[in-house]
């Protein structure tokens, strides 16, 4: 009999992922196509038992995993949460998933847990504050960790780099790869109103280990200049996908998750997001 | 200018507290109502944690008002680690002591039951005892011997009627609540949880069980409380909840 954990998806395929949700289990099961791996938020997994670790155990079998850390806070003032990163240890040790994100933000102040991802100016300190964190991840864990740019809606007056810069510069010094969400680049270039063709410019793309696509919403801000809000809650609208088309065409192909958090459809809904960006893959050379 | 984390938590959990200065908006204007999208998206993410986690209190209290309890709880308990599961352990002396709902004296018991529910859920798996091997064993035997009980059981002992009450909103043809106080008792067959009602003394028994006596002295203290105790059926529901893990027998030499 073959040694289930011995024999583990090591790899993210680069072809779409999507972030999965229990409801989906059965459906992924019978027909994951086009669907090759999925990511888990972390945090979710971290119960003793029950149906969840159940489902992930036999989906891990099946498939390539990616976690997807949320509560980590590593953009925070304050030092990581050790129990945390225990707790972190522990599902990355058992699973031993494909590949380990983060975000570039922050979550947790004193005691309170905020759940939401906050962000941070980008300056020579919050650098050496998040590098620091990130070497203390990756030891921790014995594994390079992707962090992953933030969708913002205000910027900080202090901040004297670009946030592509920054990113680059936190790589260099921790070894770490980064998770780039292209929906997030649309979001905050739309908020900031900046280019976001030129952020992918920018951006070290060769360090670029996994991809995100997601829906947001639209607003308006006080002057009525438009405030995109990232919702993980509809699908991928069209200036997003050429986007990620423009970004694909410089990388080559990339694992591509679809994420989908509120207001999760049922299945075929995602699978077609999945086949979408499937058919950006295909036409790029690898 | 800098803008402490502190400074920030501060504004968002405190709508009428100004933006801190040095966040802007493009062009260097002040972030303004960018800021709301923070306190906004903590409001929204905490309030649906707690709808998740606590069904049966909402239909109680109904979707407005459980809406606003919540803006006022969160406030006062934003969450103490990032796992959400453990999130709304504070609520059962939240509603104690919130005053528009102080009349309605049952609501912190239903809500230590759906944390009792919730933890049921993540709790660590184990592999129950065949029917077959208690019932083969010899009562004089099985009446000395412990029972050990399943990580996932839960014994909420309650003034109120504190299953049926939940039962009545979660089944159609469940029977209406007779105000008495009651015990219930969550087991976890497989991966779902299930709450059922025990009988007068039922709770008595198993509170006997988890703090580590044999059957006998278990059984003693439910009939010292409820004379006509009726063993069957509160050991019927342990078995069919698959709650029995281990039989453990002293060994006799």
């Amino acid at each position: 009999m073959l040694d289930t954990a011995t024999h583990r998806h090591h790899h993210l395929p680069d072809r779409p992922g999507v972030g999965y949700k229990p409801q989906h289990f059965a459906a992924i099961m019978e027909a994951p196509a086009p669907v090759e791996w999925f990511e888990i938020h972390a945090e979710n997994y971290m119960g003793d038992g029950g149906r969840p670790l159940a489902q992930l155990r036999h989906l891990a079998e099946r498939f390539a995993i990616s976690v997807h850390g949320v509560g980590l806070s590593i953009g925070g003032e304050a030092p990581l949460d050790r129990d945390h990163l225990a707790r972190l240890k522990h599902l990355t040790g058992w699973l031993q998933p494909a590949r380990f994100s983060e975000h570039l933000a922050w979550s947790t102040h004193d005691t309170q847990f905020l759940n939401d991802l906050l962000p941070l100016p980008y300056t020579a300190q919050t650098l050496t504050r998040v590098a620091d964190h990130i070497d203390q991840v990756q030891e921790a864990l014995g594994r390079q960790m992707l962090l992953e740019n933030p969708s913002t809606y205000l910027a900080f007056a202090e901040s004297d780099m670009p946030e592509t810069a920054f990113l680059a510069e936190i790589a260099r010094r921790t070894g770490c790869g980064l998770l780039l969400d292209v929906n997030n680049v649309f979001v905050s270039a739309t908020n900031q109103q900046t280019d976001p063709r030129a952020y992918i410019d920018a951006f070290p793309l060769h360090l670029v280990g996994e991809i995100h696509l997601g829906g947001h919403d639209e607003d308006a801000d006080d002057h009525g200049a438009p405030l995109l809000i990232d919702s993980h809650g509809a699908t991928v609208v069209d200036p997003v996908w050429a986007l990620y088309a423009y970004t694909i065409a410089r990388t080559g192909p990339r694992p591509t998750l679809i994420e989908w958090d509120n207001d999760v459809p049922d299945w075929p809904v995602l699978a077609a997001e999945a086949a979408r960006a499937a058919a950006v893959l295909d036409r790029v050379p690898a | 200018m800098t803008v402490r984390q502190h400074d920030f938590t501060t504004a968002l959990l405190n709508p009428a507290a100004p933006v801190p200065h040095g966040l802007t908006g493009p062009a260097g204007r002040p972030a303004g109502k960018r800021f709301n999208v923070y306190r906004n998206n903590v409001a929204v993410s905490l309030t649906e944690a707690l709808k998740t986690a606590f069904p049966v209190l909402r239909a109680l209290v109904g979707d407005a008002f459980f809406e606003a309890m919540a803006g006022v709880f969160l406030r006062d308990n934003p969450p103490e680690s990032p796992l959400m599961m453990h999130y709304g352990a504070q609520m059962p002396g939240f509603l104690a002591g919130f005053a528009p709902v102080r009349h309605l004296a049952y609501l912190p018991d239903i809500a230590r039951l759906e944390l009792a529910l919730r933890e049921s859920y993540h709790a660590k798996d184990a592999t129950p005892v065949a029917p077959e091997v208690l019932l083969a064993l010899p009562p004089d035997r099985l009446m000395q011997a412990r029972l050990r009980l399943a990580p996932a059981l839960r014994l909420l002992q309650a003034p109120f009627p504190v299953a049926s009450i939940w039962l009545a909103h979660r089944q159609a043809d469940a029977p209406k609540p007779a105000m008495r106080p009651e015990a219930a008792l969550i087991t976890r067959p497989g991966f779902d949880p299930v709450v059922s009602a025990l009988p007068p003394g039922g709770g008595a028994f198993v509170a006997g069980l988890l703090s580590g006596q044999p059957l006998a002295p278990a059984l003693a203290m439910a009939e010292a409380e409820t004379p006509d105790f009726d063993l069957t059926e509160t050991l019927g529901l342990l078995i069919s909840g698959q709650a029995i893990i281990a039989i453990e027998e002293k060994v006799l030499l």
